[in-house]
């Protein structure tokens, strides 16, 4: 097996913070000084000795990746928004280069990071397909030979010489996929493009890509769409905060993913630089998930309740604090809302909570879940004045059945809830 | 390509670029049709959706000879070196059209197109080498109007001289692009440059002997004045087309020079810049 793609060591630093500075001014003197002396500060930062150098900020968008892809595989890439997947594709799609590392990249790379790039909206239909087609690296022969199978697949027929800003916007995109699609480079870099169109344009885009993957190319997909993930890749990688966690299999990366941020089982801690400065004066500090001895587990068993406990700080009195959780499973179907000032007399009670560190808890009764995974979510908020903090997936746990209700028909059971109902059953004649 | 992708793929090496960056034309090479597909798009819409089209590659330039005329001819009664001032005038409109279309579509050509830039990988220098060679085709259209205008007023051209013209054209587009090529990667990073465009177009056609002839400037002034390559470029038409003038002497060659100078130095400037562009437009 011949390596397609191979990636070392690449990071990619950030300046920020310096628009800010350009931009804030105290005093009138300030404004005056900046103006005249603003020829001169151009000069300087043409010949690249820009004295605002020293009060800029760099993040590292990413650091230290290393990964090596096979040809003909398909890896997906898994993270949370900023985790830095986006900066590893526009780098392995040459848009930005990487401020250390290298990569080597055998091929061409086509990259459907967005879709109908360089479209001008004055052209026809066909006019775009071949601007688009040269913009992605293809040749005007290659467009040629392709044209007839592009226009089919976008669907758009009747439509090809039109002004494509006489278009719907589903059928611009399909034609902007359609381009794309055909590209046919060595190495495909897929960035949610699949969010585009109708369910049913959808499912041909997905089997497009799966037909891609079969011709022995190599494939490089990003999505949010957890089952879009896994039923197109067969390995993924997890990137955090700049940095590769974990590459596995697929299932496993993206068990690992929705259940990351977990600093032991059953428990989530919040450091002090993963809280936006905008939840103040509210700072989350844990999430815990309990079993009846009170111990942090990860997967509790559905016949004995359980006890969620959020602990934070408030570094300044707040009114009306409300703080709570929603539970949902894996799929994204919500099972609950629920909120520590439901009951009136504790919603009396605290109606303010001074500044200092309180634990909300909650009692989840047994006999509730089915089997499965579930996430909470946590939300700060006073209720029609602000919101303080949100985290919709704080933390994941599993829920073990035995000797649940029904457990002596081993088949598995529709639905979240697995309550313990009064069943009775009557003879009510002969 | 699909031949191409039955050869042996080729490995490409990312890694940050340090120092000079190469120029890698190669690449540009390989890219020359998105070169022609973008000229051929700015051609196709600049005219779309107006109600007389490509007559405004006609109308721009005579409007302006026309206004040169009354004020410049009639009104300050400017020398002309016994040429009609209408054909005097716009034989140094044709080049300076072409170089302040350039110049501005040229030095906005980045940011105009920065959905491009950040989403795809292509050499940047396609972007402000094709709005240049879009303006050519209005130099066309203007080109035939010059040469009604000969017929008209019958002057007759330098026979002999003519077939330098193609080298003062290429002198012009050498001007544009260079500068081009510094605005534009400059104006990524800094807007100021689209509030200096029109200021700068304005003061640099008051530099250049378009609306009056450069032997209105008194001799000692001649080579600070060759200083600005636009010159050369007006004074090589004007030799070129009617014969007026001196022909290649010492300032159209500093002329040349500056010209040169500005384009390789903005061609490095881009180079080295571009690794920013998709980070900071």
């Amino acid at each position: 097996m011949t390596t397609a793609i191979s990636v070392k060591n690449i990071g990619k630093q950030y300046k920020i913070g310096a628009a800010e500075s350009k931009f804030r001014y105290n005093m009138l003197r300030d404004v005056i000084v900046d103006t005249v002396s603003a020829p001169i500060r151009l000069a300087k930062a043409m010949i690249g000795k820009s004295d605002r150098r020293q009060n800029q900020n760099f993040v590292w968008a990413l650091k230290d990746v290393s990964f090596d892809l096979e040809e003909g595989k398909v890896l997906g890439i898994v993270g949370r928004n900023g985790a830095g997947k986006s900066t590893l594709l526009k780098i392995l799609s040459r848009v930005t280069e990487p401020t250390t590392g290298t990569v080597s990249v055998r091929g061409r790379v086509g990259s459907l990071l967005e879709v109908g790039t360089g479209f001008h909206p004055e052209l026809t239909g066909r006019e775009n397909i071949y601007m688009n087609g040269a913009i992605l690296g293809m040749r005007r022969a290659e467009i040629d030979s392709k044209f007839d199978e592009i226009v089919d697949f976008s669907e758009v027929t009747q439509y090809i010489d039109t002004p494509v800003k006489r278009y719907s916007s589903g059928m611009y995109l399909r034609l902007a996929f359609a381009v794309a699609a055909h590209l046919e480079p060595e190495i495909l870099v897929v960035d949610e493009v699949l969010a585009v169109g109708d369910a049913e344009f959808q499912k041909k885009c997905l089997g497009k890509m799966g037909d891609v993957a079969q011709q022995g190319r190599t494939v490089l997909f990003v999505s949010h769409n957890m089952s879009a993930i896994l039923r197109l890749t067969q390995e993924a990688i997890v990137l955090n905060k700049g940095q590769m966690l974990m590459r596995a299999s697929t299932q496993e990366a993206v068990d690992f993913y929705l259940s990351s941020g977990q600093a032991q089982a059953g428990q989530r801690v919040w450091d002090v630089e993963d809280v936006p400065a905008a939840s103040a004066p509210f700072r989350p500090i844990s999430l815990k998930i309990m079993n009846r001895s009170g111990k942090a587990v990860d997967t509790v068993r559905s016949t004995e309740p359980i006890t969620v406990e959020f602990e934070y700080q408030l570094d300044a009195p707040v009114t009306g604090l409300r703080v709570g959780m929603y539970l949902s499973t894996m799929r994204g179907e919500y099972v609950l809302t629920s909120f520590d000032t439901d009951a009136p007399n504790l919603f009396e009670k605290f109606d303010s909570r001074g500044a200092g560190r309180y634990i909300s808890r909650a009692e989840i009764p047994a006999d509730i879940f089915n089997e499965g995974r579930y996430t909470i979510g946590v939300n700060a908020s006073s209720f029609g004045v602000r919101r303080y903090f949100m985290d919709e997936n704080a933390i994941a746990f599993n829920v073990d059945i035995s000797g649940a209700p029904g457990t002596h028909w081993p088949e598995p059971r529709v639905g979240p809830v697995r309550p313990r109902l009064n069943w009775a059953i009557e003879k009510i004649g002969e | 390509m699909t031949q191409l992708t039955k050869h042996e793929p080729t490995t490409i090496y990312i890694k940050p670029s340090k120092g000079l960056a190469a120029l890698n034309l190669r690449d540009l090479w390989v890219y020359r049709e998105l070169i022609f597909f973008m000229v051929w798009r700015d051609v196709k819409v600049k005219y779309k959706q107006t109600l007389l089209g490509m007559a405004w590659a006609v109308i721009q330039p005579v409007m302006t000879m026309l206004v040169f005329t009354f004020l410049f001819d009639k009104v300050a009664k400017l020398p002309t070196e016994g040429i009609p001032y209408p054909v005097f005038s716009f034989t140094a409109l044709l080049p300076w059209g072409l170089f302040v279309v350039a110049l501005n579509q040229g030095s906005r050509s980045l940011v105009a197109h920065n959905n491009m830039v950040t989403k795809i990988y292509f050499p940047r220098l396609i972007l402000p080498i094709s709005s240049v060679f879009a303006g050519l085709v209005d130099f066309a259209i203007a080109f035939v109007i010059l040469v009604v205008l000969m017929f008209y007023y019958q002057v007759s051209p330098a026979w002999n001289l003519v077939w330098t013209l193609p080298l003062f054209l290429l002198l012009a587009i050498v001007t544009a692009l260079g500068v081009a090529l510094w605005l534009s990667a400059i104006n990524v990073q800094y807007r100021d440059v689209n509030q200096a465009l029109p200021f700068l177009t304005q003061f640099w056609l008051f530099a250049t002997p378009v609306a009056y002839s450069a032997s209105v400037i008194s001799d000692k002034w001649q080579i600070l004045y060759s200083l600005n390559p636009m010159a050369g470029v007006v004074n090589g038409f004007r030799w070129a087309l009617l014969g007026t003038g001196n022909g290649p002497d010492i300032a159209l060659w500093v002329s040349t020079g500056i010209s040169i100078l500005i384009f390789i130095s903005g061609l490095f400037y881009f180079r080295s810049m571009e690794k920013t562009f998709a980070d900071t437009i």
